[in-house]
């Protein structure tokens, strides 16, 4: 049940016909892990929060760095060599302390995914890596939870929703990793700052429809969007019967990590 | 003849011969070695992309990777 200091605070989704006081419960009720506390993760956990989903997880092993700040709006100046974790919570629950904020301060791996997604209703993939962005489909499809694919590169981005043997899944459309270096990274390719506030914030409005059964999610459409000309564009997708993890004969079974994926981005600075 | 990449309708000189990898090559397009292409709707294996033909009015999407997100 809703207190009436809560039925304020959420006014303005109450009075919607597709939330009202039973989808805040919903919301209240769910569980969300958001894995990468960094560009797409900042606003995903600040607008989570505000929304006031119960129960948000967030995954990420790194300190808070300066460069970190022209686009992680969730991290302050003082913050600078903090857990990203830490100070993720501290905001999330700055602005509403009913939540319950569960910090993990590890990367995900193969021997980890499977139990942490296990926790959770919806997950948000804003990880900066191939090695993880794979593994999270993997996990998410073999454990059967929707989740929110998200990847950014200068001043585009894409963003596909998940529903494990109902759509397409990131391997669908990608079988395999690209070889290490064959890709630009963030940090050595650039990203304009408010491009993970538009692709995170996209991400975010799905776990809370997937938290309130209402609306279309992404699935089967992967959004890309082109922040120079300002264009989004949708691109249909379908599930692949030769998917190595979806379709119809799959030879990935279990977590695995992709170790050819694993140095890109920020991890090289480790 | 005219083909639709990404959306946009784009007119390419006429060449029966011309299969996706040779299409790949021929645009220059980026990640050229990695990219998934999707034809009329149905995304190609690797393997078929040189053998599978471009005809008039086919609506190609080039798929890239972006791995950014922290
Ligand atoms: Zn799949």
């Amino acid at each position: 049940m809703l207190t009436e200091e809560q039925i304020e605070r959420y006014s303005r989704h109450i009075i919607l016909k597709e939330v009202g006081g039973k989808g805040q419960q919903k919301l209240f009720d769910g569980k969300v892990l958001i894995i990468g506390a960094g560009g797409l993760g900042a606003p995903i956990a600040l607008y989570l929060a505000a929304a006031g989903v119960g129960t948000i997880g967030i995954a990420d092993a790194d300190d808070v760095d300066l460069s970190n700040l022209q686009r992680q709006v969730i991290h302050f100046t003082p913050d600078v060599g903090k857990p990203k974790v830490e100070s993720a919570r501290e905001k999330m629950l700055a602005i509403n302390p009913d939540l319950n904020v569960v910090t993990y301060k590890e990367w995900v791996t193969a021997a980890n995914i499977m139990e942490m997604v296990g926790g959770y209703d919806f997950i948000i993939d804003g990880t900066d890596n191939f090695a993880a962005k794979f593994l999270i489909n993997d996990a998410c499809v073999l454990a059967g939870k929707p989740y929110s694919h998200g990847g950014i590169l200068q001043f585009d981005g894409q963003t596909v929703t998940v529903d494990p043997g109902k759509s397409a899944c990131y391997r669908c459309l990608f079988p395999e990793p690209p070889p290490k270096d064959a890709i630009p990274t963030c940090s050595q390719a650039g990203v304009i700052g408010v491009l993970p506030g538009v692709l995170g914030t996209i991400q975010a409005t799905e776990a809370i429809k997937f938290l309130l059964g209402k609306g279309d999610l992404l699935t089967d459409r992967l959004l890309t969007y082109n922040a120079l000309r300002m264009k989004f564009r949708e691109v249909p997708l379908r599930r692949k019967t030769t998917c190595p993890v979806c379709g119809d004969t799959p030879t990935i079974t279990g977590a695995k990590d992709e170790l050819d994926a694993l140095t890109v981005c920020d991890l090289e600075a480790h | 003849m005219t083909i639709t990449i990404n959306g946009k309708e784009t007119t390419i000189p006429d060449n029966p011969g011309r299969t996706i990898e040779s299409l790949l090559e021929e645009l220059d397009v980026s990640q050229r070695l990695y990219v998934t292409v999707e034809l009329n709707g149905e995304i190609l294996d690797r393997a078929a992309h040189e053998t599978t033909p471009v005809a008039g009015g086919d609506v190609i999407e080039f798929l890239y990777f972006m791995g950014g997100g922290r």
